[in-house]
């Protein structure tokens, strides 16, 4: 029971993690009808630069602004670049994104080499918070839920209680009568996508600690993060939060509980194969599930599309 | 020729049973009944926001009704998609020109032809040696007076010329009933002149619907009229006795002039 | 938008059998026979056996992404099922006597691709754009993860490998020989590129130009705009388990490698830089792509930062790629007018020579002195010998680099003068 605790709990941050890439991508699409396929590559450049930072001046400091730095290149590149690719339709944005993801791995890796960096949690945060029955929770995690819970409710607050938020959550529901708003959508796209970038890269730098800042991290998670918004329902933001949620605790539990598929199929009352290493079903005998976690989200993912193509909440298909 | 074929010739091309559609809270189309017979040139006018479009949606297949049924040829099309529906014989234009900008006027017609040609996702056959098709689609080129413009992409015809590209699209799979949403909209008078005498000259011997502001278009094209004011048909008649109808003088014709 | 429409796939054709169409092809196969004769060395058939394959995955990747509106970030899964399949085909050939001749396993990984795309295109071609981007990506994730699990189909970590020439023999070939593959590869990329070529010009190709233009339209012709893209979807997946074919008889080993995202991006980079508007667009992509891989992977280790620069300048500035690039000069061409720019070209061609090389310098020099051992400052490029460390050598390249982006930048306006005076506006009526 303890260490099912203890997984409810690593599951709701990598839930509130994914969520918090998740909910800046679903903004953007929603917003700009692009889906940035480089947002991973910000979340990467958020831990690289919350490591250059704190390398100087510590931990703190780079909290702040990393986030800052990268929303800013965000911004620039949404208003040099993406505006730029705007006119030729969706598909050059979207191949246009991907580039850029290309192109920030390359770059990170020609900055700080292609090894993983030592960017360490700060020690005011190295204790354990409390423990399980044996199993304790490390005081940084602890720090990460309640980072992740303050930007969702900052975002709910912005969303539903300002003016900027009004035109926002107007574009989410009907995204071509935004552009007839008297407002200068430009400056909203450009701002938006710079906020969705900057939380990414807030992300990354509470992640960077924990999952390792290396070259490889954007495109490790951001499979992941497109899965969980398929998941969810592109463009619904609580679909988002539920799905990463869901994946969070799915990817969690499996990697935690060792259930080999042996087990099962003899629990369903097939019989083992004598001669296994010859046997073609070699393989699904010997899984586990810790093997196969980390594709359950995909399986997850295409198991929505042919039940509920739209996602779990996402709109009716139009 | 068996009953049910009997009763499908008896039918109305397009019969409209209690129709509504909602989309939210708000109901566009309350309860319309109408009947198109076969051959007859049929017109719905309206002041802006009638629901005129989201009518010729509900035919076409575009949006599912809310309520009631559309039957073509005599046919419940519940749920069907629009695709579906074209087969059954019935094709439509658009309000905003609808054709395929990067291909050739000729293309633009031959891709009109495949499906009731048979090639349909044939890919054993090559287009372009296909005779019976070529042919067919010159032909259409000559009916709708735009061979000078074969080989010229579609993106780049005057607007007027992508209005009647549209026309010769729409009725090029030979459909028996045509439907066609404002044609005119946005043409000169002289333009509006041209594109009225080829829709008569091209919808000969077919079912037409047509959706149109133009009131001279409407008078002159069409055997019946039907007024739609707030999703409701209030009148369904003659052009002459529309003309003379007060509720339709007050409802649709007054506001007209009161701009 | 115009130049993508001025492309030979939509220009229509009225003559039944015309020299002039066969030409191009004539001239390719002897070309493609020719080569080796020219270039007998092995590297350079290594290089033209992997062009060959890449040319095939391309046009067929191109099939969606061009011709079909579809893009798609996993395709590497077609291709390396195919491939995979192939592998093991090559397998029961050598260990349990199956009777196939080599030239045919191609048709057996095309096969079983096509049986791929059918399956996985059931629920992928719903929709176009975004979401089947997204799908594809997802799709191709699971199987490239699935590769690690799945040991018996795709090997583990150390993939699937063979012999190749463990078949019966084919008129006294057994394929030992890195030029006999190289004739098998060059049979096949011609039959595969006539066939995607001819694909285009039948019903669902023309329909497929349609739905990726206008499915709404299409919708109201008669056609289901999924099943079209679902048709689409399996000839591609067929020509891409060629292409996997292929790539099992030249490098007789297949790995997760083969699946993964990284492969599946590469052919979206290529198929984009040759020009997605054309036929011969992936083509070009295909062998200037090999070329820079190779080549520059000769030169640098950055060679991956350059091309990914390159990949993004294409999007953000020639949407039509290479050979839309070169497409655009058709129009002055045949008006007579190519002339008028040749005196700007020409001014520009040095200025922007020195600011690549001076930029690329930046980049080497700072890499240098990072990745240097210590001790080993030194470093040669373009012919000089100098120490990459201190600010000096960064800042004269820096230095250069800027001076000739701001020559380029005065000799803008000359070039688009006589780009204007090339390309006078025609206003029609």
């Amino acid at each position: 029971m303890s260490l099912f605790a203890v997984n409810i709990l690593d599951g709701l941050v990598t839930g509130l993690l994914l969520f918090m890439l998740c909910s800046g991508l679903t903004l953007i699409f929603s917003m700009m009808g692009v889906l940035n396929f480089a947002h991973a590559s910000f979340y990467m450049l958020g831990a690289y630069f919350g490591y250059q930072i704190s390398a100087y001046v510590g931990f703190w400091p780079g909290l702040i602004f990393a986030p800052i730095i990268v929303g800013v290149a965000g911004a620039l590149i949404e208003r040099y670049g993406l505006r730029r690719v705007h006119q030729f339709g969706h598909v050059p944005e979207l191949i246009f994104t991907f580039g850029l993801a290309l192109l920030i791995e390359e770059l990170v890796q020609f900055i700080w080499g292609k090894s993983q960096k030592a960017y360490e949690a700060p020690l005011a945060l190295d204790f354990p918070a409390f423990a399980i029955a044996g199993n304790s929770f490390p005081a940084y995690k602890v720090f990460m839920i309640f980072m992740a819970m303050g930007i969702f409710l900052v975002l709910l607050y912005i969303l539903t209680k300002t003016r900027i938020g009004m035109i926002i959550q107007a574009a989410l529901s009907y995204p071509a009568t935004v552009q007839n708003l008297g407002h200068n959508v430009p400056l909203v796209f450009m701002g938006v996508f710079g906020v969705g970038t900057a939380m990414a890269g807030l992300a990354g730098v509470i992640a960077g600690p924990v999952l390792g800042t290396f070259p490889g991290m954007a495109f490790q998670l951001g499979s992941i993060v497109f899965v969980t918004i398929v998941v969810g329902g592109l463009g619904s933001l609580w679909g988002a939060l539920v799905a990463s949620l869901l994946i969070g605790w799915l990817q969690t539990f499996a990697a935690a509980y060792n259930v080999g598929m042996s087990d099962l199929l003899i629990a369903l009352g097939f019989e083992k194969p004598l001669d296994l290493a010859n046997s073609a079903l070699r393989d699904l005998w010997s899984l586990t599930l810790p093997q196969v976690g980390p594709i359950l989200p995909y399986l997850l993912m295409v198991l929505i599309l042919i039940m509920r193509p739209q996602g779990l909440l996402g709109k009716r298909e139009t | 020729m068996s009953m049910a074929e009997r009763e499908a010739e008896r039918a109305a091309a397009i019969e409209l049973h209690e129709l509504e559609k909602s989309f939210g809270l708000a109901k566009i189309i309350h309860g319309v009944n109408l009947a198109v017979p076969p051959g007859e040139r049929h017109a719905i006018i309206g002041p802006n926001g009638a629901g005129k479009s989201t009518l010729f949606n509900l035919i076409t297949g575009k949006y599912s009704p809310s309520g009631g049924a559309v039957h073509i040829n005599g046919q419940d099309v519940a749920g069907l998609k629009p695709y579906q529906i074209n087969r059954m014989g019935l094709s439509r234009s658009f309000q905003i020109t609808n054709i395929f900008p990067k291909m050739t006027v000729f293309e633009n017609i031959r891709c009109g032809l495949l499906w009731k040609m048979n090639y349909r996702y044939s890919f054993w056959h090559l287009v372009d040696r296909q005779h019976d098709l070529t042919e067919r689609a010159e032909e259409i080129l000559e009916q709708i007076n735009m061979t000078a413009r074969r080989d010229d992409l579609a993106g780049m015809l005057a607007y007027a010329e992508q209005r009647a590209l549209e026309i010769g699209v729409t009725i090029a799979g030979g459909a028996d009933i045509i439907m066609l949403d404002e044609p005119c909209a946005g043409m000169s008078t002289s333009e509006t002149e041209y594109i009225v005498d080829l829709i008569r000259q091209v919808t000969a011997g077919k079912t037409l619907v047509i959706v149109e502001h133009d009131m001279g278009v409407i008078f002159n094209l069409a055997d019946r009229i039907s007024v739609l004011v707030y999703g409701e048909i209030i009148a369904t008649d003659t052009p002459e006795n529309i003309r003379g109808n007060a509720r339709v003088q007050e409802a649709y014709l007054g506001s007209e002039d009161g701009h | 938008m115009s130049r993508i429409a001025n492309s030979p796939l939509t220009a229509g054709t009225r003559s039944l059998i015309p020299l002039s169409s066969a030409l191009p092809w004539l001239i390719a196969i002897a070309f493609l026979f020719g080569l080796p004769v020219v270039f007998p060395s092995g590297s350079a058939l290594t290089i033209m056996n992997q062009m060959a394959i890449t040319i095939i995955f391309a046009l067929a990747y191109n099939m969606l992404l061009g011709q079909g509106g579809m893009l798609s970030f996993g395709h590497a899964v077609y291709m390396g099922l195919g491939g995979f399949f192939c592998m093991h085909v090559l397998n029961w050939v050598e260990n349990d006597g199956l009777w196939l001749p080599l030239p045919l396993l191609p048709i057996l990984g095309g096969l079983f691709g096509l049986l791929f795309a059918f399956l996985i295109g059931g629920f992928s071609t719903r929709r176009a754009g975004t979401v089947f981007a997204m799908i594809s990506l997802g799709v191709g994730e699971l199987i490239a993860a699935c590769s690690i699990i799945i040991v018996v189909f795709f090997g583990g970590e150390e993939g699937v490998s063979g012999d190749r020439t463990m078949g019966p023999e084919f008129f006294g070939i057994d394929f030992a020989q890195q030029q006999e593959v190289y004739y098998l590869s060059a049979v096949w990329l011609i039959v595969s590129a006539l066939a995607m070529y001819l694909f285009s010009r039948t019903p669902i190709g023309r329909i497929a130009n349609a739905v990726r233009d206008n499915e709404e339209r299409a919708e109201f012709l008669g056609y289901s705009q999924r099943n079209v893209r679902w048709i689409s979807f399996c000839a591609s997946g067929f020509f891409c388990g060629i292409a996997g074919a292929l790539f099992a008889i030249n490098f007789e080993i297949l790995t997760e490698e083969n699946l993964n995202l990284a492969t599946s991006g590469e052919i979206l980079l290529v198929t984009f830089l040759g020009g997605v508007g054309f036929f011969i667009g992936p083509i070009i992509g295909a062998v200037v792509f090999i070329l820079l891989k190779t080549v520059l992977g000769l030169y640098t280790e950055l060679w991956a930062l350059y091309a990914g620069i390159l990949f993004l300048l294409t999007v953000m500035f020639f949407p039509n790629g290479l050979t839309g690039l070169i497409a655009m000069h058709v129009g002055p061409y045949k008006r007579g007018r190519l002339g008028v720019l040749a005196l700007p070209y020409i001014k520009m061609v040095g200025p922007l020579m020195v600011f690549i090389l001076s930029g690329a310098a930046v980049f080497e020099i700072l890499f240098h002195s990072r990745e240097a051992a210590t001790g080993e400052g030194e470093m040669t490029l373009y012919g000089l010998t100098f120490s990459s460390h201190g600010i000096l050598p960064v800042a004269v390249a820096a230095g250069i680099a800027i001076a000739s982006f701001l020559l380029l930048h005065r000799l803008a306006p000359q070039l688009r003068e006589a780009w204007d005076a090339a390309n006078p506006v025609d206003r029609r009526s």
